[in-house]
């Protein structure tokens, strides 16, 4: 092997080798960092099950943000969820957020349904109208038992 | 000659060396004068090659003082150690050339790991030593597409790059035919004298020893059984330096003695 | 038979220690070796460039397998729109970094432990101590360093072209919409999956290059076998210790991660 050919083969490998590094970290691995300026609202769910840190915030189908971290509330034993989301997006006060599932079994993510409110949620402040997880067991057996009530009077 | 030129460069006493339960050196001497040719004599086995590795500091003996230049060398003196090996050549058995490396590479390579020198005067140096081989046509070949005798020029020329005060020679006629072995001892001879460094030499061909060196040492039993002048070594009337020197008579003695149906003991180990 | 084990207890200790020795010394002759840059830039090209074919071809194959298996899964739950998170978190988290370390500890790994086998059994290794010339920092510091540096570009590679893998089958073979796979692979991945997977391939590239340096830079202490059977035994010892190294060490990355 000539000198040339293997430093030519070496500089070749190690820019396809940073050029592969830089891909993954910030095209793929590293949304958090683009988008620009971001705040942080709070949403108090009485079920934040299967919602993680990390898990997409959307407006209309629109990723906007996402969940930073999930705690429970001392006092009354509900799920706080802190949403970052982009500052150009100026929510109503009345904002709704549920937690949906993407398909029958996939990700849960948060989704916000504004409102018509004049006033906007300013940074911290709280959501406190929410649609909390569907407990996907207790919905089958609620749909498997109201079947048999009301087949069972007649 | 300078006082300290005429002084002894390499001194070794007591040498023990071992490996496991077996004792190979058992306070083996040498000294060596600068400026000479020290050639150690001794049968196949007798640990020549241990000692030399020993002075070389491959091998690590579990006693003796060495004194190199009037300084102590000890084992475990790491400063010490690094300026003998800078000021010390060694020249393997198997000439140990870097087999992936071709020719310039390998004698620039000491260099290149020793020295801060700029790298155009390395090539320049490496190109020199391959000069004074009459390697010099051969700077891109590795060491499998050369000849034995080109390999151990190649090998001597590694060893003498760094312009080292001594060079350690490891059996380096070992299986070679008569014809080669005096070209080796030729080769070993005008080069010590052109690049003035002294030399040890460990073999065990004696007539080109006689000839070609200034002091032989005879190692037997792991001792020096005798080291002096090879006249002396010539004269000398000791059992075992007799045996040694007469072998060639002592062969022909036992082959007539084989076929004569005596019952010969070899005292080969 | 107590006696036994608590000997080879102590064998072993006195083996990892050994192998600590080792590599701590070869980091230690990172600012003694001169020249060092040259042997780097050759390491790099021995475990980067020539390995990267084999890096490349593994890569896309177990992206397609992953894509294939994946589909069908997650087509029995109508949630095949996930296939991009599962084909991208499995390849970035543990494939990418396993397998490709897996494929270097095969090809340089294996080859690093012959070949400074062979230079210990020709007494080259002997022949450069005594020109003084540091067996550590001129043989083991520049494979090792490049290992943490080739390794993560390798894993990152492999998991490059498993991705297009994953949507070559999803999309090609079985109809998926390319967007719909590659926004779940955006969706799925974050900083922290992908910097699992470059941690973990750091540390597998140092872990299995040092042990392949040290078995093979100590091939002569072989007890069962020696010569060219040797060489052959520490290679095959390197291989094999490299490949365990490389599961356990997953798994107490994984562990520390989650």
């Amino acid at each position: 092997m000539k000198a040339p050919r293997l430093e030519l083969l070496t500089g070749l490998f190690v820019l396809l080798g940073i050029a592969a590094i830089g891909w993954l970290t910030v095209k793929l691995g590293a949304r958090a960092l683009v988008g620009g300026d971001t705040y942080v609202i709070e949403a108090r769910f009485d079920n934040a099950g299967g919602l993680n840190a990390g898990s997409n915030v959307v407006v209309a189908g629109v990723p906007v943000g996402r969940v930073e971290s999930i705690r429970v509330d001392e006092a009354d034993f509900s799920a706080i969820a802190t949403l970052r989301v982009l500052a150009g997006l100026k929510l109503p006060s009345d904002t709704m957020a549920s937690i949906k599932t993407t398909g029958l079994i996939g990700d849960k993510y948060v989704a916000l349904s504004p409102g018509a409110d004049e006033s906007t949620l300013s940074p911290g402040e709280r959501i406190t109208m929410t649609e909390s997880s569907v407990d996907l067991e207790s919905l089958i057996g609620k749909m498997a038992f109201g079947s048999l009530d009301k087949d069972s009077p007649e | 000659m300078s006082a300290r030129d005429s002084g002894i460069l390499l001194k070794a006493e007591g040498v023990h060396k071992r490996f496991g339960d077996h004792v190979v050196l058992a306070g083996a001497d040498l000294e060596v004068p600068r400026g000479s040719v020290v050639t150690v004599l001794g049968r196949s086995g007798t640990g020549k090659s241990v000692f030399l590795k020993c002075l070389a500091g491959i091998l690590t003996p579990e006693a003796g003082s060495m004194r190199f230049d009037g300084a102590a060398l000890d084992q475990g003196d790491a400063a010490a150690r690094a300026e003998f090996r800078r000021r010390c050549g060694y020249l393997f058995q198997s000439n140990a050339l870097f087999d992936s490396l071709t020719a310039l590479e390998n004698v620039v390579l000491p260099l290149e790991q020793t020295t801060d020198l700029p790298d155009k005067e390395i090539q320049e140096r490496g190109m020199e030593a391959l000069r004074q081989l009459d390697l010099e046509a051969h700077r891109d070949r590795h060491p499998a597409e050369l000849s034995g005798g080109m390999q151990k020029r190649l090998a001597l020329a590694r060893a003498i790059v760094t312009r080292p005060e001594l060079v350690l020679f490891d059996e380096p006629t070992a299986g070679l035919d008569p014809l080669r072995r005096n070209a080796v001892f030729t080769m070993i001879a005008k080069y010590q004298r052109q690049f003035s460094f002294t030399a040890v030499i460990v073999t065990h061909d004696v007539a080109e020893a006689l000839v070609a060196s200034d002091s032989v040492a005879l190692l037997d039993g792991g001792r020096m059984r005798f080291q002096g002048a090879p006249a002396a070594f010539s004269a000398s009337d000791d059992p075992v330096v007799k045996g040694f020197r007469d072998s060639a008579a002592a062969l022909s003695e036992t082959l007539h003695a084989l076929r004569r149906g005596e019952n010969i003991e070899s005292d080969e180990s | 038979m107590l006696r036994a084990l608590g000997r080879h207890t102590l064998s072993i200790v006195h083996d990892l220690g050994d192998y600590a020795l080792f590599t701590t010394r070869a980091f230690g002759a990172v600012m003694r070796t001169r020249r060092l840059g040259r042997r780097l830039a050759r390491s790099v090209y021995e475990q980067g460039a020539r390995c990267l074919p084999v890096i490349l071809v593994v890569g896309l194959f177990t992206g397609l397998v992953l894509g294939l298996q994946g589909y069908y899964v997650l087509n029995r739950f109508g949630s095949e729109g996930l296939l991009g998170t599962l084909v991208s978190l499995t390849l970035v988290r543990e494939l990418g970094p396993v397998l490709a370390a897996l494929m270097l500890v095969g090809q340089a790994g294996s080859a690093l432990a012959a070949e400074l086998g062979i230079q210990r059994n020709s007494e080259q290794i002997a022949a450069l101590e005594t020109m003084g010339v540091g067996t550590h920092g001129y043989l083991v510091t520049p494979r090792v360093v490049s290992a943490l540096l080739v390794y993560p570009m390798q894993a990152a590679l492999f998991v490059c072209v498993g991705l297009v893998g994953g949507a070559l089958s999803g999309s090609w073979l079985l109809g998926l919409s390319p967007g719909v796979y590659w926004s779940a692979v955006e969706r799925a991945l974050e900083p922290r999956d992908v910097s699992q997977c470059l941690t973990k391939a750091a540390v597998f590239g140092l872990l299995t290059i040092s042990l392949c340096a040290y078995h093979g830079f100590n091939t002569h202490r072989l007890r069962s076998a020696t010569g060219a059977r040797a060489v052959s035994a520490s290679t095959t010892r390197a291989v094999v210790q490299s490949s365990i190294v490389v599961l356990c060490a997953d798994y107490v990355i994984t562990s520390f991660f989650v």
